[in-house]
């Protein structure tokens, strides 16, 4: 390209010596990356070992995945749709009131959890306690509270308090409070602290520092996590009924393994719906939430 | 504290209402803010006394349980694994082996999808549209139900597990990354654009430099958060550690229970302080 605009090429042994340089440059480089994938590699067939992985069982049924896509389609002909969209939505009231009892879990489980996580993210913000202890205390309950899965909550809350929705809200309150809490004192950690000192200066008590430096800070950031999470939470609250802890998941696991096919995408199809509309409401809310705050 | 602040404050008390004349603004009560408040905060409170009356919350019952919760907690100690710890060592790897796979697959086959969906790549918004969306349906299905599907395809086993976190992960990379592409910067690639490379040229070369690091950093990040998913999905039969810990709390083996959560708290801990380190290798230590 260079000739056809008319430059003169470079001499040959100028030539040579930059692509030698170039390639001097590039080698280090190129073997990092070779080296990284040869261990992705290594640690893939690892990974495929472990989870028996096998590709000719896979190839032998991925017609399987297209038959069963093809059998959950509902039954709609040409002839009456709307009859047949009826047929196929045969359980809606009861699927809705389920539903509603899924978004009512999800909603509670936030709350609780979100004000347990608010109340112990300043307890574990290290700008706030000076006390190592209770600090290092905080932080670990939240992550044992993050770490176990809120399934396995619900499976234990399950024989304890019995079968419910109960069981579901506690268990999505327990894994909140871990996963809001860490957020929550993480944003405590990085906020602005001049506000921290006038108020302490002036000799106010360490619930009021809180209250009046912290909170007007903070409250945006903590409302928009709320949401984030309430919006996780339903996807969790819809799969709580598989242990038998409440929502819409009980049906659903019941449809699919009884195989009735028309029920499975009927209650798949109100599910992602739910879960569209939810999402698409609380990025709304988040963004009036922060707008301001993020364009300054 | 000192002897200070109290005086002044003492002072400020007693000369209030001269305070109030002179700073009417300060003292004025915002008569809408306070009512926006209280209705706001009057349906938060609706919508969860709503909850408590439809879902049958019932402070006996919460008592009642609580106290079986604590004879189990008594169970639960010591926590040891009776014999089988080879076997939950294996089902541990096991769990890693589907979180790592799953991630990786998600990884590699949103890498090129998540560019369908950047606005710098494809300007044109029904194309986008369509393959965001796509991306959504896959997102808003949860990893078990995904796992359920996958049962009927390859049959109970760490196979199906590690291909509903793969799904389940597809349509959350495909729109992490193709936000990270969106806010690459765009200089490298008008550069190369102006010395003639074509719009292949630009996303090899002014786009994926940029966004590589990005992306890797998610990658880890999600495959710390998989392993506790991939912990879940045994529960409806996709292998892994939670097979066992499903039976196992279902005939109340709490000590075992105890055990099995012991090493998943230890290995998350693990696989959180190597990724952390990576993270930091990868993106430099400037960025967390």
């Amino acid at each position: 390209m260079a000739n056809a605009r008319g430059l003169t090429p470079l001499p040959p042994e100028r030539q040579a010596d930059l692509s030698g340089l170039y390639a001097a440059a590039t080698a280090a480089t190129r073997r990092r990356t070779l080296a990284g994938l040869a261990i992705v590699a290594v640690l893939t067939l690892l990974a495929g070992f472990a989870a028996e992985v096998r590709p000719l069982v896979f190839a032998e049924n991925i017609g399987k995945f297209t038959a069963y896509i093809y059998e959950i389609l509902p039954p709609i002909g040409l002839d009456h749709p709307i009859a047949d969209v009826r047929a196929w939505y045969w359980g809606l009231p009861r699927w809705l009131a389920l539903l509603g009892e899924t978004l009512l879990m999800a909603y509670l489980g936030t709350l609780l959890g979100g004000l347990a996580g608010f109340a112990l993210s300043f307890v574990a913000a290290a700008n706030l306690v000076r006390s190592r202890w209770l600090r290092i205390g905080a932080k670990r309950l939240l992550e044992v509270c993050r770490t176990v899965p809120e399934v396995v909550f619900a499976l234990i809350f399950v024989i304890a308090f019995g079968l419910g929705p109960m069981v579901g809200v506690l268990a999505i309150a327990i894994h909140t409070t871990g996963a809001l809490g860490k957020l929550f004192s993480e944003v405590v950690e990085n906020i602005d602290m001049r506000p921290v000192e006038g108020l302490s200066a002036s000799g106010a008590t360490w619930v009021q520092t809180v209250r009046f430096a912290v909170l007007p800070q903070v409250l945006s950031n903590f409302a928009s996590y709320a949401l984030l999470r309430f919006e996780i939470n339903v996807r969790g609250a819809g799969v709580m009924g598989f242990v038998g802890a409440g929502g819409i998941g009980q049906e659903f696991l019941v449809a699919i393994r009884n195989f009735y096919y028309a029920d499975v995408s009927a209650i798949l199809v109100l599910i992602i719906l739910t879960v569209f509309c939810i999402d698409l409401a609380t990025e709304r809310l988040r963004h009036r939430l922060i707008g301001p705050e993020s364009h300054r | 504290m000192s002897a200070r602040p109290e005086a002044l404050r003492a002072a400020a008390r007693a000369d209030l209402d001269r305070l109030r004349a002179r700073y009417p603004a300060q003292f004025r009560t915002d008569w809408t803010a306070r009512v926006r408040l209280a209705a706001g905060l009057g349906l938060l409170v609706g919508l969860a006394a709503l909850g408590y009356w439809r879902l049958d919350f019932s402070v006996a019952r919460i008592l009642n349980g609580l106290g079986r919760l604590g004879s189990f907690a008594v169970l639960m100690l010591p926590p040891s694994p009776e014999g089988q710890f080879w076997i939950f060592l294996h089902a541990l790897g096991e769990t890693l082996g589907i979180a790592f796979l799953g991630t990786l697959t998600a990884a590699i086959l949103a890498f090129p999808v998540a560019f369908l969906a950047a606005r710098n790549v494809v300007p044109n918004p029904f194309a986008r549209f369509a393959v965001r969306r796509g991306l959504d349906v896959m997102r808003s299905v949860d990893v078990l139900i995904w796992a359920l599907i996958w049962i009927n395809v390859v049959g109970l086993g760490p196979f199906a597990g590690a291909l509903a976190i793969a799904c389940s992960d597809f349509g959350a990379f495909g729109k992490l990354f193709s936000e990270a592409i969106e806010t690459c910067d765009r200089r490298p690639g008008e550069g190369v654009v102006a010395s003639g490379g074509s719009s292949l040229h630009r996303i090899r070369f002014g786009l994926i430099p940029g966004v590589l690091p990005v992306l890797a950093s998610q990658v880890l990040y999600f495959f710390e958060s998989n392993t506790r998913s991939a912990t879940i999905i045994g529960i409806v039969g996709a292998g892994g550690i939670g097979q066992y810990l499903t039976e196992l709390i279902r005939v109340l083996e709490l000590k075992q229970v105890a055990f099995l959560v012991l090493m998943i708290l230890v290995t998350v801990a693990a696989i959180d302080w190597v990724s952390t380190r990576l993270r930091r290798a990868i993106i430099g230590p400037a960025a967390r």
